[in-house]
């Protein structure tokens, strides 16, 4: 078998209120598709049983850590693994509290998809209104809408009918470019990854069928060239004397050799002499691929430099719009200085307004505020000490973010989404 | 036309030797912790793809309990000539020997608690400020939250409820001084990912991660190697039996599988269709439903 011949990674992440079933779900699909293992499946047998339940509790497979357990919640996000024979996925479980918005915005920044569940007997609650909106602000490009329990609801065809008009109803608002719906039973299984027969009125797929298929080689940007350098690779040997390597990971479009390519911040140009990894020469290099590349000229390109096409460039500004999620419980008053991360440049920034903050339940926008807090999203201007290199969230998610750090406690204090 | 995807091994390389690099870019001191066992092999193959036509700009670490199957020490001992790479050992026997740690008695002694301590030390002497490990989080419940870059305080200690949120590809490792971070650039791989991955790269292995016959002895459903770190109990006897491991820790805890897989296409071949954990393998994680939250938390990881 070699390095190619495989299957393709999606990354998703759950999204519901306490008790729609996201653990349970996810400990279905882990379930079904056979990815638990024996001894992990006992263990939860062994608890449900104590627990004195007559079922098996799917959701403890996926339960936390000991210090959570104890307290009976969740509150961080946890990666789990699964595979098929067409797909692997890598799920961010994101669950559901007051800490939510901040967590799921960190499970959505990597995922290709979400599911956000819904309880067929409560509908469309303030939660679903939020996790749908952080899913658009995080342009996640598939959303997968699962109405969940309809064994309580008698598979009832009219219930579900009448949720996915009210979702459509409200999604219309939002900027979601893919949405499916399916009705589901995590506990029994319905439609998870098995057909429903209690459901004969559904035609459309499986939630597996969906995760299976859905279309993700596009969801990289594969236009606008971005090549932002993490570090010069300098062997001094006698064997690779003059080697100059320029190490990073693609973060748009298609780079090939004999390409022309302008430097940022210097604005020199030159001509792309080799692309390659592990000294294999790579024809065509397109996100998120690592690689080496080398140029025909000798300049002075360092980590934090952005290598792009002459004729396709970035922005290039000291002053930034972005959407932030504030994720330290110290709140975020205007003129604060902090430290910022975007692609391989690190700068302080000062943070010049607060422009508005969302409700993230109306998505009302309330201006004037004097400082932003845990768990808000806001829209901000920061103004850097160095020019950055950037493209709109919308246009690349690699390029188009960024985040922001206390230089007191180093803690991450926020994500942002450049407008 | 040119589809432009990767697979998902490509993917998770790719993943991979950016953290790596972005590890060497952000920290004075990383190092790399070599156990000896497959993911830490991989690790060390994907660090030299980093940095070619360079060398690895950083030391392989490796904690010597002095259980050590004599198997993975030859063989770390050849990689590190292959590689042209600093190894620094930390031994636990001179942690004893020291006085810091005291050795645990009776027949289920092990030295994987006293690690901890002499990796502290050892991180401390050479001023390491980023270690890098071959953990998955796919290995083990208290993994699944764990971050990339996993932030320590000056004990060496993880506070599981204190980790910084890591969004998209933007690491942050800033730190207080004495604090270090602990690495783990094949998070998201699993079990299968990394023979998947040996194959295609055709990576050497020691020879215990294939079928061979070994005397054993089966305690609690384990099967341990025989060895002078195992001490017979009085019901126990000693067998032949054709094994082969799934994890390289110490010999005295660490457990065989009764296997014919002789080649990685059995062996993936057998993961596919394995239905308990590697760690259910691992004595020492049979101390409690959360031993390794607790031996974590404590710095061991
Ligand atoms: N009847 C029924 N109960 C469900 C279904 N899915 C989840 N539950 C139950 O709803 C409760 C909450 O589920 P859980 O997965 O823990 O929810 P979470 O808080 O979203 O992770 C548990 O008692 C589940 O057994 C379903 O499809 N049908």
């Amino acid at each position: 078998m070699s390095i190619q011949e495989t299957n393709q990674l999606l990354r998703f992440t759950t999204a519901g209120s306490v008790d729609d079933g996201k653990s349970t779900l996810i400990g279905r699909l882990l379930y079904d598709s056979k990815s638990i293992f024996e001894d992990q499946i006992e263990a939860v047998k062994t608890s449900s049983e104590k627990k004195g339940f007559d079922y098996v509790d799917l959701s403890l497979l996926t339960d936390g850590l000991k210090s959570e357990r104890e307290q009976g919640i969740t509150i961080d996000v946890a990666y789990r693994y699964f595979a098929t024979p067409k797909r692997k996925f890598i799920i961010a479980d994101t669950p559901g509290h007051i800490q939510y918005t901040r967590n799921m915005v960190t499970g959505a920044s990597t995922a290709n998809l979400a599911i956000i569940l819904i309880d067929a007997r409560k509908g469309l609650l303030e939660q679903t209104f939020r996790h749908s909106f952080i899913a658009s602000l995080l342009k996640i490009p598939h959303v997968i809408v699962c109405v969940n329990k309809m064994d309580l609801v008698d598979y009832d065809e009219e219930v579900y009918q009448k949720i996915i008009k009210s979702y459509k109803d409200f999604a219309s608002k939002m900027e979601i470019k893919d949405i499916h719906f399916v009705p589901i039973s995590a506990l029994n299984g319905d439609n998870v990854v098995d057909r429903s027969t209690n459901m004969k009125w559904y035609e459309g797929p499986t939630l597996l069928y969906l995760l299976e298929n859905v279309h993700i080689a596009s969801d990289f940007n594969h236009i606008d060239c971005r090549f932002p350098v993490q570090m010069v690779i300098r062997p001094h040997t006698h064997e690779h004397q003059d080697f100059r390597g320029y190490a990073g990971r693609i973060e748009g479009g298609i780079f090939k050799p004999g390409d022309e390519v302008k430097v940022l911040p210097t604005g020199f140009t030159s001509k792309i002499k080799s692309i390659e990894l592990d000294g294999k020469p790579i024809e065509e290099a397109f996100s998120p691929m690592s690689v080496t590349m080398t140029l025909e000229d000798e300049l002075d390109i360092s980590r934090g430099d952005m290598l792009v096409r002459p004729n396709n460039m970035p922005s290039v500004s000291q002053d930034i719009n972005v959407m932030i999620c504030w994720m330290s419980t110290k709140p975020l008053a205007g003129r604060t200085k902090l430290l910022l991360k975007h692609t391989t440049q690190e700068c302080q920034v000062m943070v010049k307004e607060i422009l508005y903050r969302v409700n993230v339940n109306t998505l009302h926008r309330e201006e004037g505020v004097e400082q932003i807090g845990m768990n808000d999203i806001a829209r901000i201007s920061i103004r850097s000490s160095k020019p950055l290199f950037f493209d709109s969230y919308r246009k690349n998610r690699q390029t188009g973010s960024i985040i922001l750090i206390d230089p007191n406690t180093n803690e991450t204090v926020a994500a942002g989404m450049v407008i | 036309m040119t589809q432009y995807y990767l697979s998902h091994l490509e993917e998770l390389e790719a993943e991979a030797i950016f953290v790596i690099r972005e590890v060497v870019s952000q920290f004075e001191k990383p190092a790399l912790l070599f156990s000896g066992g497959k993911d830490s092999i991989v690790l060390a193959h994907l660090s030299r793809k980093a940095f070619y036509p360079s060398r690895i700009p950083f030391p392989l670490i490796h904690i010597d309990t002095g259980h050590n199957f004599p198997e993975t020490i030859a063989f770390r001992d050849e990689l590190v000539k292959e590689l042209g790479v600093q190894l620094i050992v930390g031994s636990v026997q001179k942690s004893i020997d020291d006085g810091k740690v005291r050795e645990e008695t009776g027949a289920n002694a092990s030295r994987n608690a006293l690690q901890t301590v002499t990796l502290l030390d050892t991180l401390e002497e050479y001023k390491i400020d980023a270690a890098m490990g071959g953990a998955r989080r796919d290995e083990e419940k208290a993994r699944a939250k764990e971050r990339f870059f996993s932030h320590r305080d000056e004990f060496g200690q993880w506070d599981p409820k204190n980790q910084r949120p890591e969004l998209w590809n933007l690491f942050n490792g800033k730190k207080h001084m004495g604090e270090h971070f602990r690495v783990f650039p094949i998070s998201n791989w699993t079990e299968m990912d990394v023979w998947q991955y040996i194959q295609s790269q055709d990576i050497a292995l020691p020879s215990l991660y294939f079928s061979h016959q070994r005397d054993c002895v089966v305690r609690d459903g384990v099967i341990l190697a025989k060895s002078d770190f195992v001490q017979l109990k009085p019901n126990e006897e000693i067998k032949n039996l054709t094994v082969r491991y799934r994890t390289c820790g110490d010999m005295p805890i660490t457990g065989a599988v009764e296997s014919e897989a002789d080649d990685l296409d059995k062996i993936i071949a057998e993961v596919a269709t394995t239905r308990t954990t590697e760690r259910g393998t691992r004595a020492d994680d049979k101390r409690g439903e959360t031993a390794m939250e607790d031996r974590k938390k404590s710095g061991y990881f």
